[in-house]
């Protein structure tokens, strides 16, 4: 159902302090994967503040919904929407990285409440999430598993092979979305290790496949709602994002999968930021 | 008494290979216990993991031919409560999803429990691909996991159960075919970590996993017999933890340590026993046998095993080699310290 102007405002307003809530942590981790936290915000706020059915206080509660952040290195822009959602405390973001902190780089999930699972080595986050996914099958359970996975890792034959899995045991109860951001390190995705035609290869592996734009909330709602309750097979939702959304000089910029911020870049990206959610 | 109340004599085990005890063992445990969950990766028959299949269809994954899938989705499986078995060859137990392994499993310490056949040598006429003779050296370097290397089917049996009672990832390693049986009976107290005597002797210690243990208990018998040599033979059958007290008690007692397995000589059970030496600060005369830093040749498990020299003959010569060397002995550990 489409959301409303009202929620739509909300969801903006919970992105923009997200974004720069990132953009403050790459600060004070002395760098990270920023391009790829930012392109994933509008899809990271609708999970933490619209779909899964978790309790902050009870971070294992059996019978919350899963998130497996298969792009692990994504952590400066998880944690903070962790720490929001009061998992820890926000002050714990200002040693992101730092000797001895709970919180590195690819967040490990027996040292930060709220992660499900630890990830950071690409392509391992499908098969886990679908073991997940069955393992809730098996025993009756309601709760869903979401997998968010980047584009670039889609490289990686694991992926495939959960794809096939997935498609062959027809699970229904994981929810796999991909931010599509067209960047990985060394440069475009479709220059380093071409994946299109990427909608037809997640189709030939026997997925639904549901393509929005992934900064566009109602898109998102309707494919997410779409992949909820479809019973037929597993629904992929490819997400087409900006790598570095928001920020300018980031934007569709390779270079920016990862980096370092000082104090007038931080201002610079904040003003962006500000200036993005003034226009819209 | 096996720790789930299963038990075993040698006259149940004799007509069933090592791996065919395994898949009877984890019926039974599954019958118990709803939590249990089996996969493969299209070597269900081969891994005798498949008579969980048959039994318990519901309740089993064949993820086809990959590997890399399988041990991420029994971490996933784990996570959500269940506890998987998961059975493939050793070598790509080990090696093709071995990252898997380490990052989904051990680094997230989740209850999976992999157990690998085709261990060492044992399918010695496939060659070295399917020859596996690194496992021990690389299972041993994850943290939080247990490794065990048991020595017949009984131990298998009791290895299983064990590992299904203790809560963390355990990798045990079997062989392919049958396995000339050491143990009349299931209730000989084992134990993870826990080394197993199958000899007592004062003149020098021989420690071993798999294969091996029945060889050198073999052995130890004939050298008693033959040369007068009290032989004591240790059953390491967990790599890791390994026993420590067991190996500085053998280096106090008996100061002469061989160690023999059916793995690269480098990192595995001879390696581990040599850690434990040298911290200890004691000296001791101390030698590995098993597969030199090479490929293994082709041929049959107990031809490889003669010609790597841990078969009975092997044994025997390895011995009395280092019994026949000068060797300094004396009573005074202070200044050794």
């Amino acid at each position: 159902m489409a959301l409303t102007e009202q929620e739509i405002q909300e969801f903006n307003k919970k992105a923009c302090q997200l974004r720069k809530d990132t953009i403050d942590t790459v600060y004070w981790a002395g760098g990270g994967h920023v391009g790829g936290s930012l392109s994933m915000m509008e899809i990271m706020v609708l999970m933490y503040y619209k779909y899964l059915n978790i309790d902050p206080s009870k971070p294992q509660w059996d019978d919350r919904d899963r998130f497996v952040m298969s792009k692990g290195h994504a952590g400066v822009g998880y944690a903070p929407v962790l720490a929001d959602k009061g998992y820890f405390p926000f002050d714990m973001l200002k040693e992101f990285n730092h000797t001895h902190s709970r919180l590195g780089m690819h967040l490990d999930g027996n040292k930060v409440p709220g992660v499900d699972v630890s990830t950071g080595s690409l392509g391992h986050g499908l098969p886990i999430a679908l073991g997940l996914a069955l393992g809730a099958r098996l025993q009756g359970k309601k709760w869903l598993t979401y997998c968010l996975l980047g584009d670039g890792e889609c490289d990686e034959g694991s992926v495939w092979e959960a794809a096939m899995a997935a498609s062959h045991f027809k699970v229904t109860n994981m929810i796999t979305i991909i931010d599509r951001n067209r960047m990985m390190i060394d440069g475009p995705t479709e220059d380093v290790m071409k994946l299109e035609p990427f909608v037809d290869k997640w189709k030939a592996f026997g997925f639904i496949v549901k393509e929005v734009d992934g900064h566009d909330y109602n898109q998102l709602v309707d494919a997410i709602d779409f992949a909820i309750a479809e019973e037929s097979g597993p629904v992929v939702i490819i997400a087409n994002t900006v790598k570095g959304k928001c920020v300018g000089f980031m934007e569709d910029n390779y270079q920016w999968h990862y980096g370092g911020l000082d104090s007038e870049k931080v201002t610079e990206c904040k003003e962006c930021i500000d200036n993005y959610y003034c226009e819209i | 008494m096996a720790a789930d109340g299963l038990t075993y004599t040698i006259e149940d085990t004799a007509n069933m290979s090592t791996a065919e005890i395994y898949g009877k063992v984890l019926i039974e445990l599954a019958e118990k216990n709803n939590d249990i969950v089996g996969l493969s990766a299209d070597l269900a028959k081969s891994t005798k993991i498949g008579q969980l299949a048959a039994k318990h269809p519901d309740r089993f994954f064949n993820v086809g031919i990959a590997e890399q899938n399988m041990f991420g989705m029994a971490a996933g499986l784990a996570k959500s409560g269940l506890t998987p078995f998961v059975s493939t060859f050793a070598v790509f137990a080990s090696m093709r999803a071995a990252e898997q392994v380490r990052t989904d499993i051990a680094y997230q310490n989740l209850n999976v429990k992999i157990i690998a056949t085709h261990a060492g040598t044992s399918f010695g006429q496939a060659g070295t691909t399917h020859h596996c003779t690194e496992d021990l050296a690389i299972m041993r370097s994850f943290a939080n996991m247990t490794v065990i290397a048991p020595a017949d089917g009984i131990e298998t049996a009791n290895a299983v159960q064990a590992a299904y009672n203790y809560k963390g990832p355990v990798y045990i390693r079997i062989n392919r075919g049958f396995d000339k049986q050491l143990y009349e009976k299931s209730d000989y107290g084992f134990e993870i970590g826990k080394a197993v005597e199958l000899h007592p002797g004062t003149d020098i210690t021989v420690i071993a996993c798999g294969v091996a243990a029945y060889n050198a208990a073999d052995a130890a018998n004939i050298l008693e017999k033959e040369d007068g040599l009290s032989v004591r033979v240790i059953n390491m059958h967990t790599i890791k933890p390994i026993d420590k007290e067991a190996i500085i008690k053998a280096v106090q007692e008996t100061r002469r340590i061989v160690t023999f397995e059916d793995h690269n000589i480098m990192g595995g059970l001879g390696s581990a026993v040599a850690d434990v030496i040298v911290e200890s600060g004691k000296g001791c005369a101390f030698e590995k046998v098993g597969i030199p830093d090479e490929y293994a040749i082709i041929g049959l498990p107990e031809d490889l095993q003669n010609h790597y020299g841990f078969d009975t003959n092997g044994i025997l010569a390895k011995v009395r080699e280092i019994m026949g060397k000068d060797f300094e002995e004396d009573e005074d550990w202070e200044d050794e310290v």
